[in-house]
């Protein structure tokens, strides 16, 4: 209901926006009767329909839930499934990336949704993570362990929204999809119903989250006051321009805006809330905010600095770079302290290992703002695209081998791993990939390159100390990455396996197996790690075409 | 000396780099029917001898089609756009440096292979380690032999960088699964050198290639560092440096070596001594000296000071392990002896010259030969006796090699003798070239500086030769072999298929050095000179 309702309230930010610019062109030309007559827009169906299909499948699964059978529930995974696969499809036809809908009435050129190219890979990135994280989901929910009406819908509405973030180029479309993709979130995350750790996570997530909506929403007023639009592109010819006395209103308009996503792309000092969270919510769930909730953060970021904000870019290039640098020591030193034998430690070590990534993704992003041409800036930016591409494979395939690994060892310790290729070789073997290519070392090829295309960025931009800061953060990365991955391949312990094998025979044996969704899942993210090893082009040609 | 059709040569080279990993996944697979072998064990062992075996092949017929009338050339070149975005380039070639490197690797790599698959014929020998199979042991080397073949053919920097990092995995599995006392510790410290030392490298190489537009070692060489700044030429030099100075080892970087050299089972110490420490120094003649020849000459004066600091280091080292009461490791000692012969390879590096260049090129070779040579000796003394520890061998009075095993022996002293650099054998041409090459270093190399650093390079050889007699002293001979020590196996006829071949070309480098100078000195020559030669 709220994706649905985002179509909605989209078109009536737009209405607004329309008057307000409306009212400004019959001052100086009086063109009142035509502006009121061509409120009536016609929308284009086709560009919208990836995060239409995603709502309008949402609603259908919300509705449905209440007419099958317990038994028969999982009739609904497939329903999602089905639907999110279709959200994907319906990208094809928009290869070109020129299409845009909702635009002013006045002028054709300024749109508050667009279909480009850089709207279509994030796109696709979020519908094929949320598709993803539906195949991880499906055994979970089969064993009862989540509601499961509430489930898909929550998870597709959430999709819904992250898809339409990359689309919007009005700060009002981007607060409102940014909401609708992180509601539905908060209930995900304290979803396992009866299990305390759960929801307080929930509610951690929810008081930082709607902290940084508040802060982000008081920015966008400013910069509203301070230029009179809303519309990206229309806020960036005239924050150029504006007045004297509001100047410092438009530059605390800015900043707060700025603070807002950098909270939500878990970017240090606004990191606290990552690993409870993780590890309360589902597992699933947890491999979805890794990649999804991530890269809702970044595309919010990159339009509002890159096409929003470029007359400020030396104050955010800055700030970003030193944001960055802190994020990934932060996030990597916090993940090689974990120790092996904790509780949750693998999800502990993921979670802070994605804090440390989302320092690499900021990289590029704080390199566009000391770019000096418009090449140099997109460059930069597909630079962010296309390691956030190949993060979300990896990530989401080695979340996909913690589920599996829960299914057994729920308490999910590192020390659990040890010997897994004894037990389950391909699977060891898939993670030991997906370890090496987060880490960024052969045979994780595309892992390696894409630290390479962000390395260039920053050292094109001449950001040399910033490149020395993650040169150091890359070893500190190897070494957890590659001690986990070091405990696959070690003989596994006998005594305690022995006693554990007694214990639990029959449970284990009902686990043994492990379930289709899963291996399709993990089989999935390891083809496409290992393809994209084979042709690294396939995703950093992003970093050396035009996005926007 | 044959011709060969140009697209054979090139498919060639694409073949002695991807089979092996082809090879690597097919290990792993279970063996089809008819070639199940006795037992998997079996099965599996000699497809790695096959593989290997056919890798050689192709490496020698590469050598043999090799135009030696052009040794200067890039031959056997593909040049296939691969990461466009990036301006990566799969763009593979050999010439007179690279081809002896590529030849040694494929030739060692086999010889292991050999050696592993009639150890196990002979002894079958239960797993040292629970729980690793030959399987992956295959595997692993096989992936190894990749990496470093694709070291060096490839001419991309960064296909550099991952050729380079595509040992690292196999080699730290190696040592970790397969290795002595202390395994874990030194697998783990092999690789956080190297990794540490191969990121600032990555970040030097994107200076180079961000600066100059291109990532083409070949470009890059023609242009001899016209299109860089002295001062990106300076730190490009330092990063790079740095990372290939950890493989090499230079001193004060090379702490990982002994203990990795003392940890890693036979097969791996062979191949880290005889091949992988190369990828360190090919990268200094192929990367630096012609690409960044400027920055080159600033740190000059400090890479062979470092390097003659190593040879003396080296050897002192040495000759406190070969003491008596010391303790001494004999796998640690060869490791130390590898720090000082790599110092001569630096040295004549440093020096920027021709002579000194192809010196290291050849002392690179010779090491490869003998060090290989003397790691598997010690590896079978090891299997014989049980231990490497040189007290425990030689009690108070000396192991008497000589007298229990005389074949076994008289390798062991051959390996010792060329080691140390007797004239007539491998050893001694690249050192005696690296330090001609010092004696008159390039020009703006500050001449008085590289003579004082000649001296000492000549006191080293003094030292090496020292402990090493010492070590043949305490190891071969000794009094008659009393009656209570127990029967040593001489030489297997597998152990001398495996190291004959290594023994007849440290005679045939001694006697005939042009045979190898022939081809690195117009290559070296075009390298130093850049575009202008």
């Amino acid at each position: 209901m709220i994706a649905q309702g985002t179509i909605a309230q989209d078109m009536t930010a737009q209405g607004m926006t329309a008057q307000g610019s409306a009212a400004r062109v019959s001052a100086a030309q009086d063109m009142t009767a035509t502006a009121a007559g061509s409120l009536v827009q016609s929308v284009d169906w086709l560009a919208i329909a990836p995060p239409a299909i995603a709502a309008a499948v949402g609603l259908i699964v919300l509705v449905a839930d209440l007419f099958v059978r317990d038994t028969r529930k999982t009739v609904l995974a497939w329903i999602s499934v089905a639907g999110l696969a279709a959200a994907c499809l319906a990208l094809l036809p928009l290869l070109d990336g020129d299409r845009a809908t909702f635009c002013l009435t006045t002028d054709a050129d300024v749109c508050s949704y667009t279909a480009d190219h850089f709207t279509l890979v994030i796109q696709f990135l979020v519908l094929a993570g949320a598709l993803l994280t539906a195949l991880l989901s499906i055994s979970p929910l089969k064993d009862k362990e989540l509601p499961e009406g509430e489930f898909w819908f929550l998870l597709l509405s959430s999709a819904a929204g992250a898809a339409l973030l990359p689309a919007s180029r009005d700060l009002a479309t981007l607060v409102v999809a940014l909401e609708v993709a992180s509601l539905p979130a908060f209930a995900l995350v304290g979803l396992k119903r009866g299990d305390r750790r759960s929801s307080e996570s929930a509610l951690k997530f929810f008081l930082s989250s709607v902290t940084a909506t508040a802060v982000t929403l008081l920015g966008v007023s400013f910069v509203y006051a301070a230029t009179g639009t809303l519309h990206l592109t229309e806020i960036a010819t005239q924050l150029t321009e504006v007045d004297g006395q509001l100047q410092t209103l438009a530059r605390v308009g800015v900043a707060l805006t700025l603070v807002g996503f950098a909270f939500k792309t878990a970017a240090v000092p606004f990191h606290f809330w990552v690993p409870d969270t993780y590890i309360g919510a589902p597992l699933p769930v947890a491999a979805y905010l890794s990649v999804v909730g991530k890269a809702v953060g970044f595309t919010g970021l990159i339009l509002v600095t890159v096409v929003a904000f470029p007359s400020y870019a030396d104050v955010w290039g800055p700030a970003l770079a030193v944001l960055a640098a802190l994020t990934m020591t932060v996030g990597n030193v916090a993940a090689l302290r974990q120790s092996a034998t904790r509780a949750y430690s693998a999800v502990r070590l993921l979670a802070w290992s994605s804090v440390g990534q989302a320092g690499f993704l900021l990289v590029p992003i704080a390199a566009a703002g000391y770019a000096d041409t418009a090449a140099d800036t997109e460059k930069a930016i597909g630079a962010t695209v296309a390691y956030a591409l190949m993060y979300a494979a990896v990530n989401l395939g080695a979340f996909a081998v913690a589920a599996l690994v829960a299914r057994t060892r729920p308490l999910n310790r590192l020390s659990d791993y040890r010997g897994l290729y004894a037990t389950r070789p391909l699977t060891a073997l898939a993670l030991g990939f997906f370890l090496l290519s987060l880490a960024g070392l052969p045979p994780g090829v595309i892992g390696l390159f894409a630290k390479v295309t962000v390395f260039s960025a920053a050292v094109d931009a001449g950001l040399g100390w910033l490149a020395v800061v993650m040169a150091a953060n890359v070893v500190i990365a190897l070494v957890y990455y590659l001690q986990w991955t070091a405990v696959l391949f070690r003989a596994p312990e006998g005594v305690t396996r022995g006693a554990e094998a007694r214990e639990g025979e029959a449970e284990r044996r009902r686990h043994a197996a492990a379930p289709a969704p899963l291996t399709v899942a993990i089989a999935l993210t390891a083809v496409l790690g290992i393809v994209l090893s084979g042709a690294p082009q396939l995703v950093l040609r992003f970093s050396a075409t035009v996005l926007f | 000396m044959i011709d060969i059709n140009d697209t054979v040569m090139q498919f060639l080279l694409l073949f002695v780099v991807v089979a092996p990993l082809v090879g690597a996944a097919a290990a792993l697979l279970p063996a089809p029917p008819g070639l199940k072998g006795t037992s998997p064990d079996q099965a599996v062992l000699r497809h790695g001898v096959t593989v290997t075996g056919a890798v050689l092949a192709a490496a020698l017929v590469l050598a043999a089609g090799f135009d030696h009338g052009e040794p200067a050339r890039m031959q056997a070149t593909t040049d296939i756009s691969w990461i466009p975005a990036l301006g990566i380039r799969l763009h593979f070639g050999i010439d007179g440096i690279s081809l002896p490197l590529v030849v040694l690797t494929a030739l060692l790599t086999f010889l292991c292979a050999l050696y592993s698959y009639f150890k196990q014929q002979h002894q079958r020998l239960a797993p040292r380690a629970t729980g690793s199979s030959p399987k992956a042991f295959v595997a692993l080397l096989l992936v190894l032999e990749s990496g470093t073949l694709a070291t060096f053919a490839v001419l991309d920097l960064l296909l550099f960088f991952l050729a380079f990092e595509m040992v690292l995995i196999p080699m730290y599995f190696l040592i970790a699964r397969w290795g002595g006392g202390q395994r874990a510790e030194a697998a783990w410290k092999f690789i956080l050198y190297t990794l540490l030392g191969s990121v600032v490298m990555l970040l030097g190489l994107l200076l180079i290639g961000l600066n100059s537009g291109t990532f083409d070692m070949v470009a890059l060489a023609t242009d001899n560092g016209r299109g860089l700044t002295t001062s990106v030429q300076v730190i490009a030099v330092l990063a790079v440096g740095i990372g290939l100075a950890v493989k090499t080892p230079m001193w004060p970087l090379h702490s990982w070596l002994p203990d990795a050299h003392t940890a890693a089972p036979t097969v791996g110490s062979v191949l880290l001594a005889g091949v992988l420490l190369k990828m360190g120094t090919y990268g200094f003649v192929r990367i630096l000296l012609p690409i960044a020849p400027d920055g080159m000459r600033t740190f000059a004066p400090y890479l062979a000071a470092f390097a003659v600091v190593g040879i003396i280091y080296g050897s002192l080292a040495c000759l406190a392990l070969a003491r008596q009461g010391a303790k001494g490791d004999l796998k640690r000692l060869i490791a130390y002896s590898s720090v000082g012969h790599m110092g001569f390879v630096l040295l004549g590096i440093a020096s920027m010259t021709p002579t000194g260049v192809n010196g290291a090129l050849f002392a690179n070779i010779a090491h490869g030969l003998i060090t290989g040579l003397l790691f598997f000796l010690v590896g079978a003394l090891k299997d014989r006796t049980g231990t490497t520890d040189l007290d425990t061998l030689a009690r108070h009075s000396g192991a008497a090699l000589y007298g229990r095993a005389p074949r076994f022996g008289g390798l062991l002293a051959f390996g010792a003798v060329a080691s140390l650099g007797l004239p007539g054998l491998a050893g001694f041409w690249g050192e005696m070239l690296a330090l001609f090459g010092a004696f008159n270093p390039a020009d703006g190399l500050n001449r008085s500086a590289f003579l004082t650093f000649v001296a000492i390079g000549g006191f080293g050889t003094l030292l090496t030769a020292a402990y090493l007699l010492v070590v043949v002293r305490r190891v071969c001979m000794g009094p008659r072999p009393e009656p209570d020590l127990p029967q040593l196996a001489d030489v297997q006829r597998y152990e001398f298929a495996a190291w004959t071949p290594l023994v007849a070309l440290t005679v045939l480098a001694g006697l005939w050095p042009a045979l190898l100078l022939g081809l690195t000195d117009p290559a070296v020559q075009k390298l130093l000179a850049g575009g202008k030669g």
